[in-house]
């Protein structure tokens, strides 16, 4: 790599501006280009090593898009069965209470089959982290509808959009949970734009952050979006989202030190 | 000897966890196997020896969190009754596939379906030939007795962590709610984190630097690599058939016939026997007592001296299978059964043995 | 030695209890003991029965369908389990609520009107105990010493003081208990 660098002498230590952390193994991600798991990975993966907390980290994956997640993590990961993720990440954190603790999740896999899990996780006010990625669709599966898709949204499961006479209506599972006494810290951000990308880094932070105090669930959703799913370039499925996830799935905080915010 | 006590089945799997040093136990409530998690919440491990002590929200809350603590390097311990033990097929095929050690109870009811609470040995297929999806074993221990109840315990989470997979120790309502008497272990102290993290060198427990990332998994998605991880778990149960075969004889040495049970009905074999023995016919009785793996081999030696099996089992005729794989000569082999948590009597049993087998 | 023993009646008669504390005491001689309840949704004002082996070997099977001694509470129990003592085995029974009274000539019958004894001397917590202490009358298998340390083995320690209240209807039982002659 090092001599297709057009200039190496300006590779000088003052001039470094970015530097990928070595808690991301150096291996091409499998998701697909555009995604916004990748960029999640990263912020996650910076989190703790500015904490220096990586030898102290243990995280649980789920099943669908980041299945692979524990090849791209360079920490100890266990790989959950679908949507079982909080379950996992409760007995390791009640069996190692001073390891840091996270799930990472997909709409389907938290909010669909995995919501008891979640649910009651969130409920007991376990001293974990869960970063919720959703997309609004089943991406592994092919682009399957997620209890997340949106009234009208078009998957392989609802190809002329989601009926929601027939097929139910999206679930707003991070309203749902921010309501729960166990949740101390519940948020909702995105990262298809640099300054995006930073509040949800400092999102993530402040998440793990809290796990020190042992006050209950930090739960960071990370709404983003699936070029592939959704059939479109990256860049107009950022627009998409923009204009119809965003309305649905409002970012900012919703709740912040135990309390609701109005 | 260790400590005397008078309890019952349940009692003495929820002590016997305590004094093994178990780390975690994560369960949920159901009838007749309840008084696990009531005894330990009595109890309260976690303020003397630290163990964690959960109710779930459901049984496939409960296996899953086995799975997180057993991935970890911890020694776990759930118990439930069939139709929990059937949520938790799912859990128990990915710790095996992951090859996680822990423990698992299955308090037996009658089924299917929601069936009964009275008890039952319905689940023996289940335990025995995997359960849940894929190519897998668990080492199955058969209780008799509350004593044995209390003493595959430590002998589960032994053999758990020397072959790195999920046990299951197979028992019934029955010997569940019974009391009888028990000598307990005397207490060891649970593995401290060093500990933990020195016997379980593949655990994922927080990665020092100085080694790689541990991961813990049942999914490869390269089939030559799953065919691989599936040849290494064939492995793993021909060692487990070689090494860790456990069965008990009674008056099998001048038997003309064979009783064959496991677990309470061995229980009521052996009166059987005795009434049969009153009566001039020479049985015996052969316990299994792991049923994976299975005595074949012993079962095959004795098969060669007597002129006839009768196994008896609380369920349609499941064991029975295997004795006759193992058997394989031409005696014959019957079943004796009763179902939906009916426990067949001892005379019911020695008139199946004379009209089946020696009238038959 | 071997007794096999049905204890039968309602669910709060403290049927599961008289056969724990009579397990215990067998323990507390050095015998073999097991003590097999009926279990499931029928708990109070439902029929509760607990089948109790004191044994001097290893006992087989904890369940049967023929018992030495049956100790009958009402009756549900005595349609029961009157045919379920062996020739020559013991009935006891409390006539309180029975209005089919045992009928056979191949076993010994004795009552024990322990129900309105402890009611008209306000001990009605124990009245499982007098019923136990009649039987114990007839059967000495375990020693009186060995049933107060059973009594403390099985009761949690902030009612030992209702010991000696149980060991007064244990000698009380003794003295109600009467045979039944069946014409």
């Amino acid at each position: 790599m090092e001599e297709k660098f057009a200039h190496p002498e300006l590779r000088t230590p003052e001039n470094l501006v970015y530097k990928r952390t070595d808690l991301l193994v150096d291996c091409p991600l499998s998701y697909c280009p555009g995604c916004g798991h990748g960029v999640v990975h990263r912020m996650l993966m910076e989190v703790l090593e500015e904490k220096d907390i990586a030898s102290k980290t243990i995280g649980v994956n789920p099943v669908g898009c980041s299945v692979l997640a524990y090849d791209f993590m360079n920490i100890d990961m266990l790989g959950a069965a679908h949507g079982r993720a909080p379950a996992l990440a409760t007995a390791i954190k009640r069996l190692w209470p001073d390891r840091y603790v996270f799930t990472y999740q997909g709409d389907g896999d938290l909010a669909a089959i995995g919501t008891a899990e979640t649910i009651h996780a969130c409920n007991r006010g376990e001293n974990f982290t869960i970063i919720f990625i959703n997309n609004g669709i089943y991406g592994m599966t092919g682009g399957q509808m997620a209890p997340t898709t949106l009234p009208g949204m078009r998957s392989s499961t609802s190809p002329y959009g989601r009926d929601i006479d027939i097929m139910g209506h999206p679930l707003k599972i991070t309203e749902l949970i921010a309501q729960l006494p166990g949740t101390y810290y519940v948020t909702r951000q995105s990262v298809q734009t640099p300054a995006a990308v930073r509040k949800t880094k400092k999102a993530l932070r402040k998440a793990f952050d809290l796990q020190d105090e042992k006050k209950g669930i930090s739960f960071v959703e990370v709404v983003s979006n699936c070029n592939s799913g959704w059939k479109m370039t990256p860049v107009q499925s950022n627009t998409w989202m923009e204009e119809n996830m965003f309305p649905a799935y409002p970012l900012g905080d919703i709740k912040v030190n135990g309390e609701l915010v109005k | 000897m260790g400590e005397l006590r008078l309890m019952k089945g349940n009692e003495a799997i929820a002590e016997a966890a305590i004094r093994a040093g178990c780390d975690g136990y994560f369960g949920y409530p159901i009838t007749p196997q309840s008084e696990v998690m009531e005894y330990l919440m009595v109890e309260r491990p976690y303020e003397t020896t630290g163990m964690v002590v959960l109710q779930a929200e459901s049984e496939v809350a409960a296996i899953n969190m086995l799975y997180g603590g057993a991935g970890t390097g911890k020694m776990v311990l759930t118990s439930s009754s069939s139709p929990g033990v059937s949520l938790m097929q799912e859990g128990i095929s990915y710790m095996a596939g992951a090859e996680l050690p822990a423990l698992i109870v299955n308090i037996v009811r009658g089924g299917p379906g929601l069936g009964t609470i009275q008890p039952s040995q319905a689940d023996y297929f289940q335990a025995v030939k995997g359960g849940g999806h894929g190519d897998y074993h668990m080492i199955v221990y058969a209780p008799a007795s509350v004593q044995e109840m209390a003493d595959f315990v430590q002998i589960g989470f032994d053999v758990a962590f020397k072959y790195r997979t999920p046990v299951m120790i197979l028992s019934d309502g029955a010997i569940g709610q019974m009391m009888e008497k028990v000598y307990l272990a005397d207490p060891v102290p649970r593995l401290t984190e060093k500990e933990v993290i020195a016997r379980c060198p593949w655990a994922s427990n927080g990665r020092p630097m100085s080694r790689q990332h541990n991961i813990i998994t049942s999914l490869d998605l390269d089939p030559a690599g799953q065919e691989r991880l599936n040849l290494v778990l064939q492995e793993k149960y021909r060692k487990i058939e070689e090494s860790e075969v456990m069965f008990e004889t009674i008056d099998c040495e001048d038997a003309d016939y064979i009783l064959v049970a496991f677990g309470l009905s061995a229980r009521i074999c052996q009166k059987a026997m005795n009434l049969a023995r009153q009566k001039g016919i020479k049985v015996g009785l052969f316990r299994p007592i792991t049923l994976f793996p299975f005595p074949k081999k012993e079962i095959h030696e004795l098969a060669k001296r007597v002129k006839g099996m009768l196994v008896v089992e609380m369920n349609a005729g499941q064991m029975i299978e295997d004795v006759q794989l193992a058997v394989g000569c031409d005696i014959p082999i019957k079943h004796y059964g009763r179902f939906g948590g009916i426990i067949p009597t001892p005379d019911e049993v020695v008139k199946a043995l004379e009209e089946t087998i020696i009238g038959g | 030695m071997t007794e096999e023993i049905i204890i039968a009646g309602f669910g709060g008669q403290g049927v599961l209890s008289m056969g724990k504390i009579l397990a215990y005491s067998g323990v507390m001689q050095d015998q073999e003991v097991s003590w097999m309840p009926s279990y499931g949704p029928e708990m109070r004002g439902g029929t509760a029965n607990v089948t109790v082996i004191v044994s001097d070997e290893r006992i087989s099977s904890p369940i049967l369908n023929k018992y030495d001694t049956a100790i009958i509470l009402n009756q549900q129990s005595m349609d029961k389990f009157e045919n379920a003592v062996k020739p020559g085995g013991l009935l006891i029974y409390d006539p309180n609520g029975i209005t089919r009274h045992p009928k056979r000539k191949d076993i010994s019958i004795y009552s024990i009107a322990a129900a309105d004894e402890a009611a008209k001397i306000g001990l009605s917590k124990v009245f499982n105990m007098m019923v136990l202490g009649g039987f114990l009358k007839l059967k000495p298998i375990v020693k009186m010493e060995n049933i107060r340390k059973g009594l403390e083995k099985s009761l949690p320690s902030r009612h030992h003081k209702l010991i000696p209240e149980n060991e007064k209807a244990i000698v009380i039982g003794q003295d109600l208990i009467q045979p039944v002659h069946v014409l």
